[in-house]
């Protein structure tokens, strides 16, 4: 089983969130993240910023503006 | 929230998709045979995520809501058109995806970079910032002060970055439907999306670092 670099386990970043990797590369990278404190933070804190992101809370609909949304569906559906 | 609008961010277990799948497909036969109440109560179903996709890639508040407005009067004049070989959330989606493109190519300023001209395939990828964060920071930050930040954050990655990585890794979509909606390869879609998880986190790192 081959050591990783740095360089080369962060260019696996984005394959192993998805669980894309096969086994023995998902072995070899586990290893060096166990290992390399840097690259466990880079992992994590990127799987973090995901899961922030998936919360769903971002830009919520303004009372307003679905008022105006239904108004022109309603003005629209009225011409049918 | 009335009665059978789901707010659908939660991952659903299956009987529950098939559940609501099946619900949904009810709704909109009905809508199609012009029961208005039918398509509003689909409206109602997905129009804050609609409103979210709109924000997430163009930006701002005034093209999210044409993007809004857009999809849905969209989806009702060509409801006939729908096949239903797929969800009607991925019809409207696709409409929507379509219209924040179109929002974003009409106000392109000179300081963005073009959605089509983003880098995607070439420079080395390299890590400036491999600091850790405080734990759990969504609980110990006010809730405002922490969606500013994610908004600020999103809002400073390049429209085709941002795009990508809203519809790869928010929507969901897979790296397939993620290209043919916007016109890339798949290869292209995957170094966006890289690029666009490592550029989150580091802006995200500024605020969020340990010590």
């Amino acid at each position: 089983m081959t050591l990783l670099n740095c360089k080369k386990a962060v260019n696996q970043l984005s394959s192993y969130l998805e669980g894309e990797l096969d086994e023995e590369l998902k072995q070899t990278l586990e290893i060096h993240l166990g290992k390399c404190h840097h690259c466990h933070a880079v992992f994590d804190t990127t799987r973090k910023t995901i899961e922030l992101y998936c919360d769903g809370k971002l830009f919520p609909l303004p009372d307003a503006v679905r008022g105006r949304l239904h108004e022109a569906l309603r003005r629209r559906a009225q011409r049918v | 929230m009335s009665a059978g609008q789901v707010e659908q961010d939660a991952p659903m277990s299956e009987p529950q998709a098939a559940t609501l799948a099946g619900d949904e497909s009810v709704l909109v036969s009905g809508a199609k045979a012009g029961d208005y109440a039918a398509f509003e109560e689909l409206v109602n179903r997905y129009e804050k995520k609609i409103y979210r996709l709109g924000m997430n890639i163009t930006g701002n508040p005034e093209d999210a809501e044409d993007v809004l407005q857009d999809t849905f009067l969209k989806a009702f004049e060509h409801l006939p058109e729908f096949r239903e070989d797929s969800r009607f959330y991925t019809w409207i989606v696709r409409i929507a995806v379509n219209e924040a493109l179109m929002k974003l190519r009409k106000r392109r300023s000179s300081r963005e970079v073009p959605f089509e001209e983003t880098q995607d395939q070439e420079g080395e990828v390299r890590v400036r910032d491999y600091a850790d964060w405080k734990p759990n920071p969504e609980q110990t930050l006010a809730r405002e002060e922490m969606e500013q930040i994610l908004r600020n954050a999103i809002q400073s990655l390049p429209p085709g970055f941002r795009t990508v990585f809203y519809l790869r890794d928010v929507e969901g979509l897979d790296t397939h439907e993620t290209a043919q909606l916007l016109n890339l390869s798949a290869g292209a879609v995957k170094a966006r999306l890289f690029r666009a998880r490592l550029r989150l986190r580091e802006e995200l790192s500024k605020v969020l670092r340990r010590g």
